[in-house]
């Protein structure tokens, strides 16, 4: 019974913000603990390479230095398993929790230095000394595809997993094709940055062999088990504790070396040990994502139809395949097309080791990178076929009647893997977005010069695959101060858990929110739990909680029933009071003697929910520095029904300024040897305030998911998603009189000042659609900036 | 080194290495965790704290440098009781998700706004852009401070 519903739906402020504007949050560097010591970890300063000594003479005699762990300390070196994908095969390159030898990337780590102070502990790491072999580093997916440097050589092979999408005979399409366009794009590397670094706090208590850690985000239940069978232990003897935690993005949470290292130090010394990664360690530690590059082809018919697309993507993945590695090439096979009608596919994906820090997901993965690859293909053929780009798009969505819609089919997987789109109506939001932008009225911008800058304006469409399975726990406890307590399994990052799993318990219970209490997270409070990815918390998570709502409601009736008598329906449920029809009643309280609890479980049998949208932008490109000013931009989508309109808005926006960073600033430079060249934040540029002051959302709730009783649709992840092929075909739109070709990302300053600088000449009006109209500002001055 | 300052109204006496940062001085010594630190290098602006009125990254300013100093935290922003106007903005803004940049974010507000409580967004902007915040995208963070301005201007501060 959802009652009044007051809350699901509406903007209600979130809980959390209390503690955290005031300074009291608790986020993992905040705790202390009785005794506790500091780790600093040595990490190879080389890309490739062997340890031949390691020398911790001079470390241990600083005084306040209390231990060394390196490789020889722990004995069998456990390996890190995967916990998406974990496909034959992969088990070749997972990554060791320490280096037993062999260095495959710049960061990975070598020792652990514990001290009295975390200071003392980087003096320790500044005195180990290390005797190295150097070895020829794979810089690049290219090198590691000749297969000359191995970085595993006994596995006889730098590729770690081939996937492919199929659809369709994508061959015959292509011979029988009218138009048929071939390109090659690429995706810089780049990585998800949450502003807290990454830290852990470890307590061995050695009278009850219990393992207790700090610092778990995401997937606290996973990584319990992992940890305890690296540890010997049983997963009811090591807790992980959820704190405040300052982003995620899907590259927090993930079992790292760190993860392994700072309890075993903790059992190693007897003490409690905090690891509190600083900067520049989390730029070569952390999960790095996104890198690929393709070389596709689009199909059509001459009145833009897609008849097929086709090609071959290289995803430079890094040094290991870890806990979530494959799922950025997977998505890329499996996801190409987007929500695009593309009868006929055939994707090969091969993900290639490399030496750098290994990849793994961040929000929207491989769907940031396929979008980014299809819309510029599509654009491309617009353009080619003399189509309006909203046009081309309108003709070739999924439709309506045709949900639910196939994706390709993967191999390695198979039927057993196959994903559908679920259900609304892509076109729709197409074309509120179109007319809340005014496409009509601003298609006249296409390539014109206006006070020295040239105007482009884009569209996209994208499908965000999202509450990923198999299920959650939730379990809610009637309190005795008539409160109710909700555990779920679900974990919060940052995204405001805590305030849309009240909204949602308060809304079934009918109770006020303020008398409805969250935990999430942490193992202690449940069995079992699968946590925040995939944007699953509000679909898998609040409908757990929904389901124990429900079930607790009845528990309440039947207890109040038992005590004032009558059937249990009679009872009526009222501001915190079960009352009988005659008037007697009993508080919440007063039932909760009663012991009442409730365990629910929410499955979604690994059914995706696809929150689906469309994105417009009108970008000002200057040729005199390359600078590109976002001057609108417009996202849309359904996501099947919104729990906090506040949150959610704030997920588009955020998600925006994210995959904007993406498309101009963030990349991750190696040089030749492997070395990173941005490991500062001065050198790894993210988003300002000022950068881009003007970013619109609007989510609609036309099309509820068909598979979960509140109807919502993940949505934490589709605004970022259309975010670099936009900027790329707003550009190349902007640009066409030059005939740049923004194949690449970033668009950075220098990238798109070459393509007014070097344009080639025969390029310049080659296409008349959209030769720039000469105006008061400059008349020819595309011949001008060549 | 023996160092006495003002921490949000109190007067302290703290005992601390030369080389250590007022970050975590504040933060190991004092307790004072409100303070985060993003980055230990001047480039995220979590840590920012308020040092006789100006907006200052305690990450890149010595313990030992704030001798005869009055600071100003985000655990000194508010009263038990009550959020501040501009907390308030932040909250009913949704311009905090995971929160952790967030005391950073309000201390370089306040000092702004109570230096230029007509400050526009444009000038908003232009100072905030030296604080990092990965979640909100700004623009709630923005419309929170041109939201709170109000307050600021009623004070007497000026």
């Amino acid at each position: 019974m959802i009652g009044t519903n007051r809350y699901i739906g509406s903007p209600v402020e979130r809980i959390e913000d209390l503690r955290f504007l005031r300074g009291r949050g608790e986020f993992v560097g905040d705790l202390k603990s009785q005794g506790m010591l500091h780790a600093a970890i040595l990490r190879s300063p080389i890309a490739h390479g062997r340890i031949r000594g390691l020398d911790s003479a001079a470390a241990r005699a600083i005084p306040g230095v209390r231990d060394v762990i390196a490789a020889a300390e722990i004995g069998a070196v456990p390996t890190i398993p995967l916990r998406l994908l974990p496909l034959p095969g992969t088990e070749r390159f997972l990554q060791p929790v320490i280096a037993t030898g062999r260095l495959r990337y710049v960061g990975e780590p070598i020792a652990v230095v514990l001290a009295d102070s975390a200071a003392l502990a980087e003096d320790g790491v500044g005195a180990l000394i290390l005797d190295l072999e150097e070895l020829p580093p794979v810089a690049d997916r290219r090198a590691s595809g000749r297969h000359e440097i191995l970085l595993f050589e006994e596995s006889g092979t730098n590729l770690a997993m081939t996937f492919t999408g199929v659809l369709g005979d994508a061959e015959a399409a292509f011979r029988d094709a009218p138009y048929v366009r071939r390109e090659c794009f690429e995706v810089q590397r780049h990585t998800a940055l949450p502003m807290e670094p990454r830290g852990l706090l470890a307590e061995w208590d050695s009278t009850q062999q219990r393992m207790t850690v700090l610092g778990a985000a995401k997937v606290p239940f996973f990584n319990r088990d992992t940890l305890a069978a690296m540890l010997g232990l049983a997963p009811a003897s090591v807790d992980l504790i959820e704190n405040d935690v300052g982003g995620g993005f899907g590259a927090r949470g993930e079992f790292y070396p760190e993860d392994f290292l700072i309890p075993f130090a903790a059992r190693h010394v007897g003490r409690p040990v905090r690891w509190l990664e600083d900067r520049r360690e989390h730029l070569t530690a952390m999960n790095h994502a996104r890198q690929a590059d393709c070389e596709v082809e689009i199909a059509c018919r001459r009145d833009g139809t897609i008849l097929g697309m086709r090609g071959e993507i290289f995803v430079d993945l890094g040094a290991y395949v870890r806990t979530n590695g494959l799922i950025q090439p997977r998505t890329l096979a499996q996801c190409f097309s987007g929500p695009y009608r593309v009868p006929n596919l055939h994707m090969v994906v091969r993900a290639l080791l490399t030496n750098k820090t290994p990849s793994g997901t961040y929000r929207g993965p491989g769907r940031y990178e396929a979008s980014f690859f299809c819309e510029r293909l599509i654009e491309l053929a617009a353009v080619d076929l003399g189509l309006d780009s909203a046009e081309m798009r309108r003709r070739n969505l999924i439709g309506a009647a045709e949900m639910p819609y196939k994706l390709a089919r993967l191999e390695p997987g198979g039927a057993a893997v196959d994903t559908e789109c679920d259900s609304g109506d892509y076109g729709e939001v197409l074309e509120r977005c179109l007319a809340e932008f005014a496409w009509e009225e601003k298609r006249t911008l296409q390539g014109r010069l206006i006070d020295g800058r040239y105007h482009g304006i884009a569209v996209a469409c994208f499908i965000e695959g999202a509450g990923a399975g198999p299920k959650e726990a939730a379990r809610l406890e009637l309190e005795p101060d008539g409160t109710v307590a909700v555990y779920v399994g679900s974990a919060a990052v940052g995204q405001g858990l805590e305030t849309v799993m009240a909204q949602v318990a308060s809304d079934t219970l009918g109770m006020p929110i303020d008398l409805v209490r969250v935990f999430h997270g942490s193992t202690p409070y449940l069995n079992e739990g699968y946590g925040a990815f995939a944007s699953r918390s509000t679909v898998l998570g609040g409908s757990a909680v929904y389901e124990g709502a429900k079930s607790l409601l009845e528990k309440i009736r039947g207890a109040a029933a038992a005590r004032l008598g009558g059937p249990p329906d009679d009872i009526e449920l009222v501001d915190g009071r079960a009352r009988t029809r005659d008037g007697r009643s009993l508080s919440f309280a007063d039932l909760a003697a009663d012991g009442l609890r409730v365990d629910a479980m929410f499955q979604n049998n690994n059914k995706l929910t696809y929150t689906y949208g469309s994105a417009v932008a009108h970008v000002a490109v200057d040729l005199g520095t390359g600078q590109v000013e976002v001057l609108d931009f417009l996202v849309v989508e359904d996501v099947g029904r919104i729990v906090n309109p506040l949150t959610l808005h704030g997920q588009a926006i955020g998600g925006v300024v994210q995959g904007l960073g993406g498309a101009f600033m963030e990349n991750l430079v190696y040089d030749a040897n492997g070395q990173l060249l941005t490991g500062t934040l001065a050198d790894y540029l993210i988003p300002t305030a000022s950068d881009f002051p003007r970013i619109r959302a609007i989510a609609l709730e036309n099309h509820p998911s068909p598979s979960n009783p509140l109807g919502v649709k993940g949505a934490g992840e589709g605004p970022i998603i259309p975010v670099g092929g936009l900027m790329a075909n707003a550009v190349g739109n902007a640009l066409a009189s030059f005939g740049a070709m923004p194949n690449q990302l970033p668009l950075s300053p220098a990238r798109v000042w070459r393509m007014g600088a070097e344009a080639p000449m025969e390029n310049l009006g080659k296409n008349a659609r959209a030769e720039p109209v000469s105006d008061a500002a400059g008349p020819g001055r595309s011949q001008i900036r060549r | 080194m023996q160092v006495n300052f003002k921490l949000n109204g109190t007067p302290v006496v703290v005992d601390v290495e030369p080389r250590m940062h007022l970050a975590d001085c504040l933060r190991d010594e004092l307790r004072q965790t409100g303070t985060h630190l993003g980055c230990e290098h001047g480039a995220c602006g979590a840590c920012t704290v308020i040092v006789d009125g100006a907006a200052v990254r305690a990450c890149l300013m010595l313990a030992v440098q704030v001798e005869g100093s009055s600071i100003v935290t985000v655990e000194g922003l508010s009263t038990e009781e009550a959020l501040t106007p501009l907390q308030t903005a932040f909250r009913k803004h949704h311009a905090l998700q995971c929160g952790f940049c967030t005391p950073g974010m309000l201390t370089t507000a306040h000092a702004l706004l109570t230096d230029e409580p007509d400050a526009d967004g444009d000038r908003i902007r232009a100072v905030l852009s030296g604080n990092l915040c990965r979640c909100t995208g700004y623009i709630p963070i923005v419309d929170a401070v041109l939201d709170a301005r109000a307050a600021y201007r009623k004070s007497d501060k000026r």
